[in-house]
């Protein structure tokens, strides 16, 4: 009894620090919300807290929502795929799977080094350095993408081990080859799973601070000219909502502070869209045998 | 060993329609020979450097239901699995010797595994329906080989055969594991004969279902042995003297190998062993 009392006391303390920390976000920034409305969305930065606006974070972090699933889920998964049903269980394997999980816990901030050193000069070197010699958002994508993942990789893999070897047997039984029973069955079975991993990787990604500081993100003010193309925001200045945040709490005025809080209510926002998503898309699968 | 079972079927054979492209030939099936439909000449089976079935020789006839009975642990179903190629997805086993189809080895230089797994149906003791509805988990084998022509029909013949058409026909779309277990298990039967084959190879599948469903499932092998092929995997010793027509004992040796003690008429082994040994687990002595 006195154990289970225990039990739910953590789960409560758990779910307390959760809720005073969302309220706390919430009140500060709905005042802002309250007199700025739309237009907090649609300002740029400024150095006039009643101006500035996230419009350049939020577009950096839309785009690095898009483009990093893009660049880390199908290498992800296919590794996945690869490690669980077609790759012999010997020394080598186990290496490669420990040391998959040791990458999952190395500092972000190694990975925006990372980012720099091999993905900035590979832009810049190959002619796609743009304004920024290679510090733009496809370097910050792809910087984040092999960030999170060993994260897609290993919540990959658990979800196709789930999927009993029965179904696996009797696919092989009516005389379907290895990729046919893992492409028609095991693939589909595994998929809420595999789904649920890269929501966890998504949440992780957009979230990064460090990386994109290393990788060019601007944290003072930038002006980003009207009409501009595809090109030049990839490959140009950048900010996400992350940077954004960290920015304007180091400001002395309170009034950015507040501009702060609001930021971080977007920035959960956009993560609750990508797992809203993402949930969507497990309910149809899973409906569809 | 005089076979003292009827004449031959009354019934014409059933038009078999192409679903495979064959990628070795085949030969033909001619209704009155004697050859047997699967030979084992001398197989031995290791598990890496484990010998766990050794020296087998046995015949499975056409068109008849073949049990395999023994003490747990003798091999059975290691051999049963031999004939589909089924445990070549585990790693470091070898085959030693000849299992012949038709007269062709299983276990020869180009002989593919998946398309054997085609043709030697196989159904598991635990059933095992794919999470697909009813319709998807019969046509899945016919969709892989691609099959082209009335998969409605296919179905609906596959569902008649396994004597479980009108359970199921108001719900083919609804799922598989909707079923209940001696469903489920008819589900698998229908799953195996879909893509043709023309042996089915049963690894104790009523072991987990009540006896109602048993019955049900050895009435539908009666009728099944009239088209197909069956060898079954039985601890239940009163099942095999019931539903087959020939039995294989097989039991373990001191150096825990199996090895086939003796195979026979089914009323034989059971009422005239020729070894002591059979005339031993037949009466219960050891199990």
């Amino acid at each position: 009894m006195i154990f289970q009392l225990l039990l739910l006391a953590s789960l409560l303390f758990s779910l307390a620090v959760l809720a005073i920390l969302l309220l706390n976000v919430l009140t500060r920034a709905w005042p802002v919300f309250q007199t700025r409305g739309i237009d907090f969305l649609t300002s740029p930065l400024s150095s006039d807290p009643a101006q500035a606006g996230i419009s350049q974070g939020l577009l950096g972090t839309i785009v690095l929502a898009v483009l990093v699933p893009i660049f880390a889920f199908p290498f992800g998964i296919a590794t996945a795929v690869y490690l669980e049903e077609y790759a012999p269980n010997n020394r080598l394997t186990r290496f490669i799977q420990i040391n998959i999980r040791n990458l999952a816990g190395v500092p972000s901030i190694v990975y925006g080094l990372l980012g720099l050193a091999i993905f900035v000069a590979f832009f810049d070197s190959i002619g796609l350095g743009g304004t920024r010699d290679g510090r733009h958002l496809l370097a910050a994508a792809v910087t984040l993408a092999v960030l999170v993942l060993p994260i897609v990789i290993i919540t990959s893999a658990e979800a196709l081990r789930a999927v009993p070897g029965t179904i696996r047997e009797a696919g092989y039984g009516v005389g379907a080859s290895r990729w046919e029973v893992t492409r028609k069955l095991v693939l589909p079975a595994a998929v809420p799973g595999i789904l649920t991993g890269t929501v966890l990787a998504l949440a992780r990604a957009l979230g990064e601070t460090a990386p994109l500081l290393l990788v060019g993100g601007i944290v003072g003010g930038f002006s980003t000219p009207e009409g501009q193309s595809a090109v030049d925001t990839l490959l140009g200045n950048y900010t996400a909502l992350p940077l954004t945040v960290f920015q304007w709490a180091k400001q002395p005025q309170d009034e950015f502070r507040e501009l702060a809080a609001a930021a971080i209510v977007v920035l959960l926002a956009v993560t609750l869209f990508a797992n809203a998503v993402a949930i969507l898309l497990r309910n149809r699968f899973e409906r569809n045998w | 060993m005089t076979q003292t079972a009827p004449a031959p079927p009354t019934e014409a054979p059933p038009v078999r329609v192409a679903v495979a492209q064959d990628t070795e030939a085949l030969p033909a099936r001619d209704a009155t020979a004697v050859e047997p439909v699967i030979s084992f000449k001398n197989v031995h089976f290791y598990y890496g450097p484990f010998r766990a079935v050794k020296d087998v020789s046995i015949d499975i006839r056409e068109q008849q239901i073949t049990a395999l009975i023994g003490p747990s642990g003798c091999g059975k179903s290691t051999l049963l699995r031999t004939i589909n190629r089924m445990n070549d997805l585990i790693p470091g086993i070898r085959v030693e010797g000849e299992v012949l189809y038709h007269g062709e080895n299983l276990y020869g230089k180009d002989v593919d595994p998946v398309e054997v797994r085609r043709r030697i149906g196989m159904v598991f003791q635990k059933a095992n329906p794919f999470p697909k509805s009813i319709y998807d988990n019969i046509a899945f084998g016919p969709r892989i080989v691609g099959y082209k022509g009335n998969m409605d029909e296919l179905v609906e013949s596959s569902l008649r055969r396994a004597a479980i058409w009108d359970e199921v026909k108001d719900k083919l779309k609804q799922s598989g594991l909707a079923l209940s277990g001696g469903q489920q298990q008819r589900l698998c039967i229908a799953r195996a004969i879909a893509t043709e084959p023309d042996v089915i190879l049963m690894d104790e599948p009523c072991s987990a279902l009540d006896p109602r469903s048993t019955l049900q499932i050895e009435e539908l092998m009666a009728e099944l042995k009239k088209n197909y092929t069956i060898v079954i995997v039985t601890h239940n010793m009163q099942q095999a003297a019931r539903a087959s027509d020939r039995t294989v004992f097989m039991t373990m040796a001191e150096d825990r190998a199996g090895f086939v003690v003796e195979q026979a008429d089914t009323l034989e082994i059971f009422t005239n062993p020729q070894n002591q040994l059979t005339e031993d687990y037949v009466s219960g002595r050891f199990g």
